[in-house]
């Protein structure tokens, strides 16, 4: 199809669905309403777990099995990146020149980085309670490590950070979630069932299996962020050479026909 | 006022469409995909506010003082948010691969490339 | 006056993801996309959602527009080094 006839099609196809989302717009109920059915009943029963903050127990009980799904798709997503990434038979790593710090950029990087990982666990273990938790907290840890490599160099950055370890974590995340699901319906009666005692309302040890859930997603996510961002590193700037042009794998299969 | 939050959303997804359709560069591409996905985000936290209502968050407020917004769409989009950037991680590893393969980011010369 | 806050958060929104589609180089894509992420978190702060702001402002000012960037540079780099040995490939 040509360039111009593409247009055409997209703007027909754009101008269709504007139409239809414009047409539901006026009949969704008016913004800022006060009608949630779904949201007064999953406050209710949030306040029923005493767990305060009514996201997480959204997420990590009355929806846990949902959550279960969706970090499965970021664990197959890691997985997936992680094999696309490895360093193939053809390409080899050289270490990367070490470049001069600014003595300012070092020093408040060297600084922040330890603020920033505090704040980050401080999110994950206050997830129940507070805004927060393993989803944000786990962004936060693993980004905090990376100033690491603006206050220094990315040879300082490779020691505190074995990428193979991170890995364990993240698959160590999925299955503590998965553990403590079956250990719900071994306890209680169903798969993810929050069966420990749901303690007292604002503290640390409120919510039942929330907190819990809530430290298995925390490292996970940590671990994931970890191995993508060491991935994408790795590629920039150590990994070279190698699969130019796509001449070898042409070859290959004219051989095979 | 009452629809504008929703049709922002809508104006936002179909820029993201335009730019995915029309770019000349995966990358690129890849980045309008993500504009794409944050109309979904304003969608829903759209359907979910209430107007004089506050976080769903009781640390700090007695329960049943004050009307909060929806804690559920805010759940859905939470988890999106992250899930979301490994997805996006995915496909930047896709593009890496089809740099090494063939030589090139753009669409239009990868398919002349297939025929 | 919350309102207000709304559809100024809004208005961000909308400009920044118009720019960042018109934004045709992908490096500067990406910063434009951290300023998207930027007044996404604005507006779900102004939304009254504090966790959704918290993880859009981790992820989508951070760790994507990183991540694009670092493809940008491994895409760019191997098209010089190709070119050198290869000739014009």
């Amino acid at each position: 199809m040509s360039r111009k006839a593409r247009l055409w099609l997209l703007a027909v196809g754009g101008i269709g669905v504007a139409v239809l989302l414009a047409c539901a717009a006026f009949d969704l109920p008016g913004f800022g309403g006060t009608s949630h059915p779904y949201g007064e009943r999953a406050v209710r029963s949030a306040l029923a777990r005493h767990t305060a903050n009514v996201i997480s127990s959204v997420n990590f009980d009355q929806r846990a099995f949902d959550t279960l799904g969706e970090e499965s798709i970021l664990f197959a997503a890691v997985l997936g990146t992680v094999v696309l990434l490895r360093e193939t038979r053809d390409e080899h790593s050289e270490p990367p020149e070490t470049v001069r710090v600014d003595p300012h950029v070092r020093r408040y990087a060297l600084i922040a980085l330890p603020v920033t990982l505090l704040i980050g666990l401080y999110i994950i273990a206050h997830g129940q309670l507070s805004p927060g938790g393993g989803f944000q907290g786990g962004v936060i840890v693993a980004t905090a490590l990376h100033l690491l490599y603006i206050a220094i160099d990315y040879k300082a950055l490779e020691r505190i950070r074995p990428a193979a370890a991170y890995a364990i974590a993240d698959a160590a995340g999925e299955a503590a979630y998965v553990l403590l699901g079956t250990a719900g319906l071994l306890a209680g009666s169903v798969f993810l069932a929050n069966f420990l005692p749901y303690g007292t309302f604002n503290t640390l040890s409120s919510g039942g299996t929330v907190p819990l859930l809530n430290a298995a997603i925390g490292v996970e996510v940590a671990g994931a962020t970890v191995v993508l961002l060491a991935r994408f590193l790795d590629q920039a700037l150590e990994i070279e050479g190698g699969g130019t042009g796509g001449t070898g794998r042409q070859d290959e299969e004219a051989n095979r026909s | 006022m009452s629809v504008l939050p929703y049709l922002a959303a809508g104006w936002v997804f179909l820029v993201g469409c335009y730019g995915l359709a029309t770019s000349r560069n995966l990358i690129h591409a890849v980045g309008c995909l993500s504009v794409c996905q944050s109309s979904t985000y304003v969608l829903l936290l759209a359907v979910g506010y209430r107007r004089g209502g506050t976080a769903p968050v009781f640390s700090d407020i007695a329960p049943g003082s004050r009307p909060v917004v929806d804690p559920v769409v805010q759940a859905l989009v939470l988890t999106d948010v992250v899930v979301g950037a490994t997805v996006t991680a995915l496909l930047l590893a896709l593009v890496i691969q089809t740099a090494k393969r063939h030589g090139t980011v753009d669409p239009d010369e990868l398919s002349e490339l297939r025929g | 006056m919350a309102d207000l806050l709304v559809v100024l958060a809004l208005t961000l929104v909308v400009a920044a993801a118009t720019a960042a589609v018109l934004t045709r180089d992908p490096a500067r894509q990406a910063l434009v996309l951290a300023l998207l992420g930027l007044a996404l978190a604005v507006l779900f702060t102004a939304l009254q959602s504090p966790d959704v702001a918290l993880s859009q402002l981790a992820v989508g000012s951070a760790l994507t527009p990183l991540m694009l960037l670092l493809t940008v540079r491994k895409v760019r780099g191997r098209g010089h080094r190709g070119g050198r040995k290869r000739g014009r490939a």
